[in-house]
């Protein structure tokens, strides 16, 4: 119990020192933007009056850091400089504390506010993905774990290992191709009713779906060779009822971790997906209204977002496994 | 070796090959639009046609090799030294540098999504070649670093090394002639993987617009500008291509590296 205790500190701890290091990152991140985020926001015709206004308000004319290492306004040699708590990087985490993540740079609308509205669409997204992966990985991999070595297992075996190396933005592309341009089945891109989530969500999850057969082949592989399958083959049961019945819930442990952890990692590929259909999800915020429009104060939310719903995932599911298999927690 | 890993050979020595004569395969400047030739389907004249602005996709494809292999050697190069000093370093000596290596910059690297974190850094930086580059590196040195301070944990502690130190060598000696030969080899499997790692996420990231600058015929680039609707439906090999491209490459480094595991490591194989 102690040990376990221990453990779960480990993991927590963990977590917030990666937590830690991702905001650190975007407040300094913002540092290296080459030249001045005002005039790359106002352009350069506008008045010095007008970039004062914005990096006031924005907080931009406070220093950086607790310290910088700066020429003073003479322009004099640079020298270190202390300045103390009263700096961005402490006002950042202020405002995070208080949840709110600043006012985008050109809408001046709260990240906070721009990232809710997009957030949910993004979840559904990869949660679909994780259903449709899901949905051909376990028939593929039963199928291929039972005919282990025949012709079926190694052609699947191959189209497994060439659907991990497809990129989404190949398959993407191409299922648009046949399904929207070719056949006319669905919308190409947008969000538009129940259909239109078919294609992102396969886009998304087929990498995803070759991985998890390869799982599921070499799960069900190590498990048939258990006592209990001979038990109950021994019973009469058909192998049908062995297969899907005993095998499989054995079996689908180790592979309920990988969903877990590909949740994040879904979360994360979610960004070119959402680009691809036009999914208005928290990916395409990143990438059209907050990279392409320079708008840091988003990118610097959506950056953190993405990355600590990917974290908390990837927490949540080793303690979840944990508690699932009893075996995992003696080793 | 298996056969995939054979193929995923030999298809990589082609597209060096074709990567190092691109002036000398390409049939057309790889720059020239043409506008009286837009969407034109494969020809003699344009063995993979056209994409929307007249220019010769084949041409393109082949220019395309020299952008993907060169970020992947570039970054691969940079990132398996960078980390394999690292790594060693840590495992070798332990104590605190090893506490900060594989306890936390490993582990923070490794609970963050890498493409991520290159996004996130070439936002901020902007656009370019040397750019990305860093950006990939940056998220790529983690990996070798954790394989290799494995290894070298596991080698110092072989009869050899011993050996060696008894007879009064030096620590960079040990390290460099007795541990680092004996350790480099899951090294040549990671960097394989690498490379199919680095020019797929070269051609992500140029595909969402932050990577290479458009002009340039960067596969992902030439698939961001061919996928559109009115280029998909009258010109889809213009996606299809650089598609191919990617797809054939990343498959290939990674049959070459799985291919490799398995030969580096006799107990993996017949499995």
């Amino acid at each position: 119990m102690k040990r376990k205790l221990l453990d779960i500190a480990r993991r927590l701890l963990i977590l917030l020192l990666v937590v830690w290091t991702v905001v650190s990152l975007v407040t300094i991140l913002i540092e290296l933007v080459p030249g001045d985020p005002a005039t790359a926001i106002l352009g350069d015709q506008a008045t010095p009056e007008a970039l004062t206004q914005f990096r006031e308000k924005h907080g931009l004319d406070r220093p950086a850091f607790f310290f910088s290492y700066t020429a003073n306004e003479e322009g004099g040699p640079r020298r270190f400089k202390w300045n103390g708590a009263d700096n961005r990087y402490v006002d950042y985490w202020r405002g995070i504390l208080r949840g709110d993540m600043g006012n985008s740079f050109r809408t001046d609308r709260p990240v906070r506010e721009l990232i809710l509205s997009r957030y949910g669409a993004t979840i559904q997204l990869a949660v679909a993905a994780l259903l449709v992966a899901v949905a051909i990985a376990v028939p593929l991999g039963v199928v291929a774990g039972t005919n282990r070595g025949n012709l079926l297992d190694n052609a699947l075996s191959v189209i497994a290992l060439v659907g991990i190396s497809l990129p989404s933005f190949v398959v993407g592309p191409l299922l648009i191709y046949v399904f929207a341009v070719w056949l006319g089945w669905v919308d190409p891109s947008g969000r538009f009713g129940w259909s239109s989530i078919i294609l992102p969500a396969v886009t998304l999850g087929a990498a995803l779906s070759a991985l998890l057969t390869r799982m599921v082949r070499s799960s069900v592989i190590e498990e048939m060779s258990e006592d209990y399958v001979r038990t109950a083959r021994a019973k009469g049961l058909n192998e049908r009822t062995v297969v899907y019945k005993h095998v499989l819930k054995n079996g689908l442990i180790p592979v309920v971790t990988v969903l877990g952890l590909q949740l994040g990692v879904l979360l994360a590929g979610a960004i070119i997906t959402e680009k691809i259909f036009n999914w208005p999800g928290i990916g395409l915020l990143l990438v059209e209204d907050g990279i392409n429009k320079r708008d840091y104060r988003l990118v610097q939310g959506c950056v953190l977002v993405i990355s600590v719903t990917y974290i908390l995932a990837n927490t949540l599911t080793d303690l979840l496994y944990r508690r699932l298999d009893p075996r995992i927690r003696v080793s | 070796m298996n056969r995939l890993a054979y193929f995923g050979l030999v298809f990589i020595v082609l597209l060096v090959l074709v990567a190092l004569c691109a002036p000398l395969i390409a049939t057309h400047q790889v720059g020239t639009t043409d506008l009286l030739a837009r969407y034109k389907p494969p020809s003699a004249a344009h063995w993979l046609g056209t994409d929307a602005t007249g220019r010769d996709v084949f041409s393109r494809v082949v220019y395309g090799a020299r952008i993907s292999l060169q970020v992947g050697l570039v970054v691969v190069a940079v990132s398996a030294t960078v980390g394999t000093i690292i790594g060693a370093l840590a495992g070798y000596y332990g104590g605190w540098i090893d506490r900060v290596v594989s306890g936390y910059v490993i582990n923070v690297f490794l609970a963050f999504p890498g493409l991520l974190l290159a996004i996130a850094i070439v936002a901020f930086l902007g656009q370019g070649l040397n750019k990305l580059i860093f950006a990939l590196c940056i998220i790529g040195w983690v990996g070798y670093a954790r394989v290799m301070r494995g290894q070298v944990l596991k080698v110092r502690e072989y009869d050899f090394v011993q050996a060696a130190r008894a007879l009064g060598a030096r620590d960079w000696r040990i390290l460099l002639f007795h541990v680092l030969p004996n350790a480099v080899q899951p090294l040549i499997v990671q960097a394989s993987l690498g490379m199919a790692g680095a020019v797929l996420s070269e051609a992500s990231l140029s595909f969402l617009g932050l990577g290479v600058p458009p002009p340039a015929p960067s596969w992902g680039v030439m698939l961001e500008e061919a996928r559109d609707l009115s280029t998909l439906a009258r010109a889809p090999h213009a996606m299809l291509a650089p598609g191919l491209a990617i797809a054939l490459t990343v498959l290939a480094f990674n049959f070459l590296g799985d291919g490799l595991r398995e030969y580096l490591d006799p107990r993996q194989r017949k499995r």
